[in-house]
């Protein structure tokens, strides 16, 4: 029986195969832990209590979990229209020039306003950010992965340039803009619960997590319910039929890593407008990396993504909560956690398919056989 | 005979930061001639860095350091082989992997075992690989331009420094000129024609895929323990991606691989001898924009703006035997 004959039920695929690979990833990292001479057990419990068991904890998590929403989203939608874009993390980056011009450019004008700008400002810069790798893919058949690879490294040098030589304040030694007045900030969730008169634990969530989940509704409308989202998914399936369709594959392909692109640049709303309240170097910190590994396991489902993004969010936080406990613990620990998920989850999902597909395919028999 | 000397100092460094980048591309260049994507360079430079900077520092031996250096991103080769030749799996993302494992991994063994934030403790002169001197480059050295040359441009690097220059022309030899480089570069361009030849597809692919981790070991090893004295987090910075780059600007051929690796290696020496000076008519030069020329020429490249770049025709695709 060759590997491709098992096929799975599609509950499977979608939730034992996830699970599964994420164990084993747990289980290696585990493994790693015992070798530094930790209890994983207790690592564990720390990581969760850290995670969920305050209000502080949660929003936290969640204020993470908004940024791997945002970059899950922007990888999958390009995904669905075959296009690997690994160039997210560079278009986040320049996006937060777009929130930066919001912010400080606009200030005069009233708090909702500045917020719709910096809305528009991310998704455009972003946008743009990703329009030249996705041209060359599509007009002169440039390798995708290797030009988005390049554009990070492009918007890295860019940025430094800008903040050294014109963002920074004169006088100034970090480069990092100035502070963003309050009212040009993204409120945070507990301020809005404020307004309400009720409570909220402290956090930096703030009300990009909701723009992060109705991003995520709109995509799945888009994906699965539109014209465009169709014509995007058969470009995925079979670049051929969508020519032979008479789709506009030029076209498409733009589009799609131009949408990518912007809900990548949301990415800026969360951290520099959301928590940092300046434009600061590297504040986009390798989220659109990972947002493979949240694309990846969420099966590129508006819905999987949401719930990866939760699991790699609490991670960050639990991450951080046992580098605090655990002097001989760092924060690297969650990096290679995620390396590992990545490694699991994405490159080595086919490892355990067919064995799982023979478990499914013994059971299905028996139970036929009872049933006559 | 001020600027000469000048000169003279930025093409040593040039040579310098030339050979991290060479040993990657070269790496890269066994792996995607036979087919197998590889953006983990960075990341098996990364931990090759750390594991010969730490057993350089344990075993008091920097052929100590090479060796675990190169065991360990060979390790690391087959990890990405394992993944994507047996196992199928998506040649990128299985990269990106190995780079984040390679980032996580190395400084948090680092921390934990040595305590000092992520670094390797420093290396002392004997434990590292020393500059040479070439014989007979003080006799010259008072010799105008030829002997400068000699005694400060090609004398007094390290040995990792003249052995990677060799492997230039030994790469091309390997591919071009024997029988396994042949089915290293036919798996590569239509794998289904070279099984059918009776060469052993995914067999050939290990190979350089191994080839790769001890190209990218010898790239990492270099970093810590000859170009400075110890390993520090994320010491690659990138470097894995300017040599993919390089590779794809030499259109995946072996010499001129050692060209672009020395052009980019060159604007990296100058962009570091310029930062701060102005020069005339130009003024100060942004550090940040040297800093990107190399990704820049590179998208140029594959723009078709300069010449066609074309991959390995069978490269990202994982073989399957049967149809």
């Amino acid at each position: 029986m060759s590997a491709r004959a098992a096929e799975l039920p599609w509950w499977a695929d979608a939730l034992v195969m996830p699970v599964l690979n994420l164990a084993l990833a747990f289980l290696v990292s585990g493994g790693v832990l015992l070798a530094l001479g930790e209890d994983p057990i207790e690592c564990v419990q720390i990581m969760f209590n850290g995670a969920f068991s305050s209000g502080s904890g949660i929003g936290y998590t969640l204020f993470y979990a908004t940024n791997f929403i945002f970059t899950g989203l922007a990888f999958a939608v390009a995904f669905h229209a075959g296009l690997f874009n690994i160039g997210v993390e560079g278009q986040a980056y320049i996006a937060g020039l777009g929130v930066a011009l919001a912010s400080l450019y606009f200030e005069f004008l009233p708090a909702p306003v500045i917020i719709l700008l910096a809305i528009v400002f991310s998704a455009a810069f972003g946008a743009a950010w990703a329009f030249i790798p996705a041209y060359l893919q599509a007009k002169r058949g440039s390798h995708l992965v290797i030009t988005t690879i390049m554009f990070n490294f492009i918007a890295t040098a860019l940025m430094a340039f800008l903040l050294v030589n014109f963002l920074k304040p004169d006088g100034d030694m970090a480069p990092e803009t100035r502070t963003f007045a309050e009212h040009a900030r993204m409120p945070l969730l507990q301020d809005v619960f404020g307004w309400f008169g009720l409570t909220m634990a402290q956090s930096p969530l703030n009300l990009s997590f909701v723009w992060a989940l109705i991003c995520a509704a709109a995509v799945s409308l888009l994906v699965w319910r539109t014209r465009l989202g169709y014509e995007l998914r058969t470009l995925g399936a079979s670049p051929d039929a969508a020519v032979y369709a008479g789709m506009p594959v030029t076209r498409l392909t733009v589009i799609a890593l131009m949408i990518s692109g912007a809900l990548g640049g949301f990415l800026a709303l969360n951290e520099v407008m959301g928590s940092q309240n300046r434009l600061t170097l590297e504040f986009s910190g390798g989220y659109g990396f990972v947002g493979i590994a949240v694309a990846l396991m969420g099966r590129s489902r508006s819905i999987g993504i949401i719930l990866a993004a939760i699991l790699f969010g609490a991670l960050y936080q639990g991450g951080a909560e046992l580098a605090f406990d655990k002097p001989n613990i760092t924060r690297d620990m969650v990096v290679l956690v995620q390396g590992l998920v990545i490694l699991m989850a994405g490159a080595l999902e086919h490892m355990l398919r067919p064995t799982v597909g023979r478990l499914f395919a013994g059971c299905s028999t028996t139970a036929t056989a009872q049933e006559a | 005979m001020e600027s000469l000397d000048t000169i003279a100092q930025v093409l040593a460094s040039t040579i310098r930061l030339t050979i991290p980048l060479l040993f990657a591309c070269l790496a890269g260049l066994y792996s995607e001639r036979s087919g197998v994507f590889d953006i983990g360079l960075e990341g098996k430079m990364l931990v090759a860095a750390f594991a010969a900077g730490a057993a350089a520092a344990v075993g008091h031996s920097p052929w100590l350091g090479l060796l675990a250096g190169v065991g360990t991103s060979v390790a690391f080769a087959l990890l990405h082989g394992f993944a994507v030749i047996t196992h199928r799996g998506d040649q990128i993302v299985s990269g990106v992997a190995v780079n984040i494992i390679a980032l996580g991994l190395s400084a948090q063994l680092g921390s934990t075992w040595f305590g000092l934030g992520g670094q390797t403790p420093q290396l002392q002169p004997e434990e590292r690989f020393l500059p040479l001197t070439l014989p007979g480059a003080d006799a010259v050295a008072g010799v105008p331009v030829l002997g400068q040359i000699y005694s400060q441009i090609l004398s007094g690097h390290s040995i990792l420094v003249y052995f990677a220059f060799a492997m230039v022309p030994l790469t091309w030899w390997v591919l071009f000129r024997t029988r396994f480089g042949l089915r290293l570069r036919a798996v590569g361009e239509n794998p289904a024609a070279a099984d059918t030849a009776g060469v052993s597809v995914n067999g050939m692919r290990y190979a350089a895929v191994v080839c790769c981790g001890v190209l990218c070991g010898f790239a990492g090893t270099y970093l810590s323990i000859a170009q400075s004295a110890g390993f520090s987090r994320s010491m690659t910075a990138g470097k894995g991606f300017i040599a993919l780059a390089a590779l794809v600007f030499a259109k995946w051929q072996p010499v001129p691989a050692m060209w672009a690796c020395l052009l980019f290696g060159f604007l990296d020496a100058v962009a570091i001898r310029l930062q701060g000076t102005a020069l005339p008519a130009v003024g100060i030069l942004p550090v940040q924009l040297m800093q990107a020329v190399p990704y820049i020429l590179t998208v140029a490249l594959l723009a078709g703006f300069i010449g066609r770049a074309t991959p390995p025709k069978a490269g990202g695709v994982p073989y399957v035997k049967e149809r």
